[in-house]
Formats: structure tokens, sequence, C-alpha cells
């Protein structure tokens, strides 16, 4: 009896809960509408599909020398590829690992030594770093310079100094011959 | 008031009126409107804006009947519009410049601003609505100079959006998003002309509502003292649209002469080579009105921290109005902060000179000491500054500072006497 007496005192309150629900349910399918509504429009910002369609470069690496640099483009991208001279890759074997950066063996950069294949953008604002050419600044380290912001890499394409923060990325790619590789 | 009213007079302005009290109101703010007497010509700046932004969009929207937003063709357009197109390099040139023209004004307008405290209460959301203004010039200034894809375009595109990806976990997802592609390519080309469109249409809004904050207090004034009367205030028109006109004669002057006679003086000559995405220029800076925050993001050596401060410089001025703990708003009764203005000013200039030049020896060390001073500037010694200084006495009114014939500094400090002859 008491319970009841009670249910009727807050009738009032009861119907006002339930205005409440009704409010905050109503809004929040609203909301969800709304969010529904927008990501379409969002979405459509997103690389298209003909742009996500994964194109493959094939590179012939055989004209390539010694100690010569060849730059070739892969999604938009320069790809950088360096025919190491064996200096080069000492170099890059010899360094401390734990004294980097980021961190990384020569040996997890290269599929073989002599070829060191690299996306050629800077990972600090996405410049392209000089050293491909013959007369281009290497910076002391041997490998790339970049003249935006100052970034230097070593022959591995790892960040040494400056204020990129990670070592130049490496593109997928693979030997389909002795001297031919596919990216992508 | 003593004029008599448009509407008053003309029978179809009053049915119209009746209706839609629209000349009613331009006459309400822009006719009648009161306005301290005392203004100086640092008070031109805020309408040469927005009679700069008026220019930026005619030009702006002629230019755009020409160009074409597509990767292979941007580059060839602008050239075309250069060589072929009927006075299609004086709209370019004006446009371009304009947008110089544009920053310049708001920078001094701003500096403006903080010289004589107009952002304080009750004007914070006027200066807020300002900063918002700002930002969104940036913006669109942005966007539009990556139209013409010569090689500054692009690169300056790739370099601001990988800006993003300094943002931990999802940055470099964010940039991908932001292109459109794996590069910047033609669909970013063909989404920053679509803002870059809409953008100052959005600003004009913007200013609306800049206007509507302004015109409810009134402008502030070389005093930083309220109106407190008729007496202390003249009627906008004609007094200061002809200040203001004539403000505008000089600084028409000025951009013709960057428009006419060095329309290249601001620009990068590198833009007039067409994008290459295989190589970036050797020397890639921003245009002169960007400077200062390049120098920012540069000087701090850790590349998250840099855009954080870099974007921080700008939106510190948000809570300026109560960084600035003075209750006085102009500098002249203020006789510490006066000078350490200056200093925020020679500051933001060496901070544009180091962001000009390449990041090397001197130019670091600069850098990085004015980058840290520009963060006291507002952080600690505004604060401070507004605690420890002491106010030299305010006149009365500023009808008073005005009819002594005296400047109202002088007024306000030794001459404070003489009020009551």
């Amino acid at each position: 009896m008491a319970d009841l007496a009670q249910h009727n005192v807050s009738g009032a309150h009861a119907g006002e809960t339930r205005r409440d629900f009704l409010i905050l349910t109503a809004t929040a399918i609203g909301a969800v509408g709304v969010a529904a509504t927008i990501w379409p429009f969002i979405d459509s910002l997103n690389p298209a599909r003909d742009t996500l369609a994964l194109s493959t470069t094939e590179v012939d690496l055989a004209p390539v020398q010694v100690g010569q640099r060849l730059t070739v483009a892969w999604r938009g991208k320069p790809v950088f590829i360096d025919h190491r001279t064996p200096e080069e890759i000492k170099a890059a074997q010899d360094v401390n690992v734990a004294d980097l950066r980021d961190p990384q063996p020569d040996s997890a950069r290269v599929k073989k030594p002599e070829w060191l294949v690299l996306i050629g953008v800077c990972t600090h604002l996405g410049c392209i770093p000089l050293g491909q050419k013959a007369g281009d600044p290497r910076g002391p380290y041997g490998g790339w310079f970049c003249p935006c912001h100052g970034s230097i890499y070593d022959t591995s394409g790892r960040i040494r100094q400056g204020p990129a923060p990670l070592n130049l990325f490496l593109p997928p790619y693979e030997f389909t011959h002795d001297t031919t590789i596919k990216i992508g | 008031m003593a004029q008599t009213r448009l509407s008053a007079t003309n029978r179809i302005i009053r049915w119209i009126d009746y209706r839609l009290p629209f000349v009613a109101m331009l006459q309400h703010e822009l006719y009648e409107y009161p306005t301290p007497r005392n203004l100086s010509y640092w008070w031109n700046f805020g309408s040469l804006s927005g009679i700069m932004l008026v220019v930026m969009i005619v030009t702006g929207v002629f230019l755009a009947m020409q160009y074409t937003p597509h990767a292979d063709l941007a580059f060839d357009s602008v050239e075309r519009i250069m060589r072929d197109v009927d006075y299609g390099w004086m709209l370019r040139y004006a446009h371009m410049n304009g947008a110089s023209m544009f920053f310049a004004l708001l920078y001094i307008h701003m500096f403006r601003g903080l010289y004589y405290g107009s952002y304080k209460q009750p004007r914070e959301l006027l200066w807020i609505l300002g900063v918002i203004i700002l930002i969104l010039a940036i913006m669109t200034a942005f966007m539009g100079y990556v139209l013409p894809w010569g090689q500054m375009s692009y690169w300056a595109a790739t370099v601001i959006t990988n800006l993003f990806s300094a943002i931990p976990l999802i940055g470099q997802n964010i940039v991908t998003f932001l292109w459109g592609g794996f590069t910047v390519g033609n669909p970013t080309l063909n989404r920053f002309y679509a803002l870059h469109y809409l953008l100052p249409f959005v600003i004009l809004a913007v200013v609306l509502l800049h206007l509507i904050a302004l015109h409810r207090f009134g402008s502030n004034n070389p005093l930083g003292i309220e109106m407190k009367g008729p007496q202390d205030t003249l009627p906008f028109h004609p007094y200061f649209t002809i200040k203001d006109l004539f403000g505008l004669a000089v600084f028409l002057l000025i951009y013709s002469f960057f428009v006419f006679y060095a329309p290249n003086f601001l620009g990068s000559s590198d833009n007039y080579i067409p994008a290459n995405p295989m190589q970036t220029p050797n020397h890639i800076v921003p245009e002169w009105y960007l400077l200062p925050y390049y120098a920012i993001l540069r000087s701090v050596p850790n590349k998250l921290l840099g855009v954080i401060m870099a974007f921080g410089s700008i939106f510190l001025l948000f809570i300026v109005p109560w960084l600035d703990s003075s209750p006085v708003r102009s500098a002249r009764f203020r006789p510490v902060y006066k000078w350490v203005f200056w200093l925020l000013v020679i500051d933001v200039i060496a901070l544009g000179w180091v962001g000009a030049n390449p990041p090397e020896g001197l130019v670091v060390a600069v850098g990085q000491i004015a980058t840290l001073y520009y963060f006291v500037h507002f952080l600690i010694l505004f604060p401070v500054i507004g605690k420890l200084e002491r106010p030299k006495p305010l006149p009365a009114s500023i009808a008073t500072a005005v009819l002594q014939g005296g400047s109202g500094a002088r007024l306000g400090g030794a001459g404070a006497p003489l009020a009551k002859s």
C-alpha cells in the first residue's frame, strides 16, 4: 500500500522522466542520423578507387653502375635506387644501431646489400632529399640531405641529423630476376 | 540626431523600410553611428581590410572564369590569363598582391588592437572573431597559393599538409585523406580550389559578426576609455567616412605600386616553374605573411612540438583578453607595457627574417630566442606586467582630453591638474 501511495505522489515526476527519455532517445537517433548523413561527404574526400588501384613499376637494374643512383616514379612518388659501393655498405652496417633515432639495422632495410630501394620523401614534411644527382650535397653520412629543413640521412636512408623523426620509408618490392625489381 | 533620415524624405524608401528596415539600419550603423571623436589613422585598418576583402572576392571571381582546376592544365591556364586574356595580368597581379596587402592590413590592425588594448572587456568576442578571420584568411591564402600549380605551389601544399603527419598514430592517414591520394595531386588541387572559392564568403560572414560585435559598444580609441555621452562622439558620416576614404587613397597608392611596378616583388620566382613532384626546389619559403609561423615551426627541433608551437602561436591569440591582467586599455597610460609592446613587434619581424633564411648558424639561434620570447611575451609578461605596473591616471572623458588640445598622454600625466581650471 505504501508503495502505491508513493507512486501516485510521484506521478508527475514519472511523466517527466518519460518525456526526458523520449527527448534523449530522439536526440540520440537524430545524432546517429546526422553522422550517417555526414559520412558520405567526408568519405568522398578519401582516395578514390582509381587512385587506390595499386600500380606497380618494373625497373631494370642492369645498366645501373656501382655507386650510381637512379630515381623512378611509383604512385607519383620518387623511389630512390642506390647501387651501393662496398664502402657505403660497410658504413651502413658498422653503425651502432642503438644510437640511431629510428633504430633499424641495415640488413632489415635491404633485400640485397648492394641494392638500396627507398621512397625518396623526407619523413619530416615531405620534401625530396638531395643526393641522387652527381653534384648534389649528400650530407656528412654520404646518404641524402633534405634542403627544406636540413634532415640528413645515411647510406641506408636512416635519419641521422635534423628534424625528421623516421628513416626513409621502404616501398614494397621484389626481385623478379637477378637485375629486375617490381615495386608495388 | 539632427540629420534628416533618408527614409523620412523618400516615399519609396519609406515604403520599403516599413516592411524591410534595411535603409534604416544602414542609416543607423553607417551614418549616425556614434564614433569616438579622437580616433587616429590607426583606426583605418579595419575598413581598409574590409574593402580589400571585397577587392579579393571580385578579382577572384573573374579569375575563376578563366582558370582551369586540373593538375595538367592549371599552370597553363594561369599563363593564359597572364598573356592572352584582356587585362588578365592585371586581375591576377591585383589578386596576388591583394593577398599580401590584406595580410599587411590585418597585421597592422591587430597590432593596433594590442597597443590600445582593444581586446579588453567588453570587446573580447570582437577580438576572438578577428582571430578567427585571421585563421580563415591564412587557410584561404594557402589554398589560393597552390592553384597556379607551380613548384612553390606544389611544395607548399606538400609541406603544409605534411604538418598533420606529426599527429601520432593517425597522422599519415589524415594526410592521405587531405590529399585524396598518395601525394599532392589532382584531387588535392580540386578540393583546394573549391575551398578557396568558399572560404572568402565564410570570412565575409565572420566579418559581419565582427561588425555586429563592434557596433555593440563602438570602437575603442587611443585613450582606451569608453564614450560617456554625445560630447565624446561624432557621427560616423561624414567625419569618419572621409577619414577612411583618405586612408583608402593612400593605401591604394601603395597597393597600385606593387600591382603595376613590382608585381612579383613579394612572390617567389620558383612558382613560374611548373610543379614537378620529383624535385623539391633548393630553398622553399612560404609567402612573407606566413614566415613568422614557419620560423617557429623550424626553430623547434622536435617535429610534433614544432607543429604544436606554430599552430599554438596563433591559437594563443584567442586567450589574449584573459592573459592581460591590466585594467587599463591604452598603452599610453601604461609606462612599462608601452615599451614591451615594441619588443613583440621586433620579435615578430625577427621571426619573419628567420623564416626567410636557410636554417644555419645565426639564423637558428635568433629563431630559437625569438620563438621563446613570443610565448614568454604573451604567457608571462602579459599577466605579470599588468599586475606590477602602475598606470598613469586616466582622463575624465574623451571630450575633456580632446578639448585640452593636447594629447591624452600629456593630459593623463603631468597635465592632469589643468583639467580643474
